[in-house]
């Protein structure tokens, strides 16, 4: 048997071999991440409020200058203990939210995982998904006071709502083959669970994080109005009755940035824990 | 090409006994069907589409539990399958994915092993999709033979593989399945790749076996006369005629 080999063509001049010449296809795709991404849209609002206050297009009656509100963050952070009330927000937001995630997350593989579970759980979480929340907290303040627990049982059920929802669709989104290997592999129920179902059910549970966390602020902001002594809401209650625009923009601000910062939290999250995925968001 | 008439002086690793199986109140996919695969057999089935290859598979891998039937079926208490699709789990790690359901202290070492037997070695940190299909399938086969199973079902494992790689694929599995000696039942669509993996090319037909025969491995080899004879006569039972076969 006989066989011609070509040997590659070497190059015909030095200049060549460092010529890199590529057929490049147009990227259809977001492509790479952005360098200061993160603060470029939050800055651009920002800009446009400042310019708009400084020219008068926007009227202090209207909406306070950024530099007033910088201000009066610096009064109530000096006078009025601002640092207290993010911290008396923030545990009600975690507490209710923890509640909320790890309620919401069992009930989700029981419901998913079970048709016994299924029937019991999931007609009332689509009830109580038609009732809003905000409107049960006059039952809530019957039921467990005008305290503390009012407020984060309102909260963790708020929030409750969309990790479920999206946790049981991720969870029946599973391939139903992977279900198949593990039965022919021969482990258990638990193992099914740990190895299977939560990393298959993720991606849907991070965007229902998404959704609770949003959810945990609104609550936050409601909750925080009945007879408060501290947090970001009780601080806006307080600013209404005495007409200080300011205070409020503050704390609308506060909530702003705690949202934004929760959110990037957990998409930065979601693209470490899913680095099994190829997908546009890498 | 006598039709196989072995003397079973071991017990047979499986054992089937008029087994039915059907989809629809019309008509049965197995209709009565008989089958002893001894330990260390490597069976190879094929037959048409529809007549019931992967039920039979999958009766065997006790997979078939909403199919409607009767019947005995009989298999070790340890067994693996390979799939079409290699089926590794995504978001596992490919050491990972062959260590699953596995317990123990020497498990990451039996997985690292079952690897490198399969030439990944160097590959058990990465992801699944980072890997081409053939090696995706080999790494299923590791996940298969580190359980050391009794028995090996293996549903056209090779079929979405290029011809290559099939090649390669062949090779390998001979040799793992000459080392761990688990008795083996292959589904195939392949003629070629029957004859040259299997001891024993068992072809189905309306859900019984229709043609049972030994292959010695002395006509394994393509060039062999006794291959292309044993070729034409199982595509002649497949009913592909004369002018169809390359």
């Amino acid at each position: 048997m006989t066989a011609t080999v070509h040997a590659p063509a070497a190059p015909a001049t030095t200049d060549d071999s460092r010529v890199d010449a590529r057929v490049v296809r147009r990227r259809l795709g977001p492509g790479r991440r952005l360098r200061f991404g993160f603060w470029a849209g939050p800055l651009l609002v920002l800009a446009i409020w400042s310019i708009g206050s400084t020219t008068g297009l926007i009227s202090p009656a209207i909406l306070t200058a950024p530099w007033d509100v910088v201000r009066a963050f610096g009064d109530q952070w000096t006078d009025h203990d601002l640092l207290g009330n993010v911290l008396s927000s923030l545990q009600r937001a975690v507490l209710g939210l923890a509640f909320g995630i790890v309620g919401g997350t069992v009930l989700a593989v029981l419901s998913g995982l079970s048709r016994i579970g299924e029937a019991l759980v999931d007609g009332p979480i689509q009830i109580k998904r038609s009732i809003p929340t905000l409107a049960l907290i006059p039952l809530f303040i019957a039921w467990f006071g005008i305290g503390q627990e009012m407020k984060i049982v309102t909260i963790a059920l708020i929030s409750l709502v969309p990790i479920y929802v999206h946790t049981h669709n991720g969870l029946r989104g599973i391939d139903g083959r992977y279900a198949e290997l593990a039965e022919t592999i021969g482990i258990g129920r638990g193992e099914f669970v740990r190895h299977v179902i939560l990393p298959g059910a993720l991606p849907g549970f991070l965007l229902g994080m998404r959704f609770a966390v949003t959810s945990a602020l609104l609550g936050l902001v409601v909750v925080e109005q009945y007879n408060a002594t501290s947090g970001i809401g009780h601080m806006i209650t307080l600013a209404e009755q005495y007409g200080q625009t300011d205070v409020i923009v503050v704390g609308l601000v506060i909530y702003g940035i705690f949202g934004y910062l929760a959110d990037t939290a957990v998409r930065a999250t979601g693209r470490k824990v899913l680095a099994w995925r190829r997908t546009l968001e890498d | 090409m006598a039709p196989h008439a072995r003397g079973l002086t071991t017990a047979p690793a499986v054992r089937v006994r008029n087994l039915h199986r059907s989809f629809s109140k019309d008509g049965g996919v197995l209709n009565g069907l008989d089958l002893d695969i001894a330990p260390g057999e490597f069976v190879a089935l094929i037959g048409r589409s529809g007549t019931g290859k992967s039920t039979l598979l999958r009766a065997l891998a006790g997979l078939d539990r909403d199919v409607a039937g009767h019947g005995r079926v009989e298999v070790p208490d340890s067994v693996s399958v390979v799939f079409q699709d290699s089926r590794l789990l995504p978001w596992k790690r490919v050491l990972d994915n062959v260590m699953f359901g596995l317990h123990g202290p020497g498990a990451v070492e039996r997985g690292r092993q079952a690897l490198a037997e399969v030439g990944l070695a160097g590959r058990e940190r990465a992801w699944p999709y980072q890997l081409s299909g053939g090696e995706q399938q080999r790494a299923s086969l590791a996940r298969s033979l580190v359980r050391e199973p009794q028995l090996l079902l293996a549903d056209e494992p090779f079929g979405a593989l290029d011809a290559l790689t099939r090649i390669r694929m062949h090779a390998l599995l001979r040799k793992l399945c000459a080392t761990h000696r688990p008795a083996v039942l292959l589904v195939t669509h392949d003629v070629d790749e029957a004859i040259v993996l299997a001891d024993r090319v068992i072809l189905l037909d309306a859900g019984v076996v229709r043609t049972d025969v030994r292959v010695d491995v002395a006509h394994r080899s393509r060039s062999d006369a006794t291959f292309a004879e044993l070729r034409a006569f199982l595509l002649d039972e497949l009913g592909v005629d004369e002018e169809s076969r390359s």
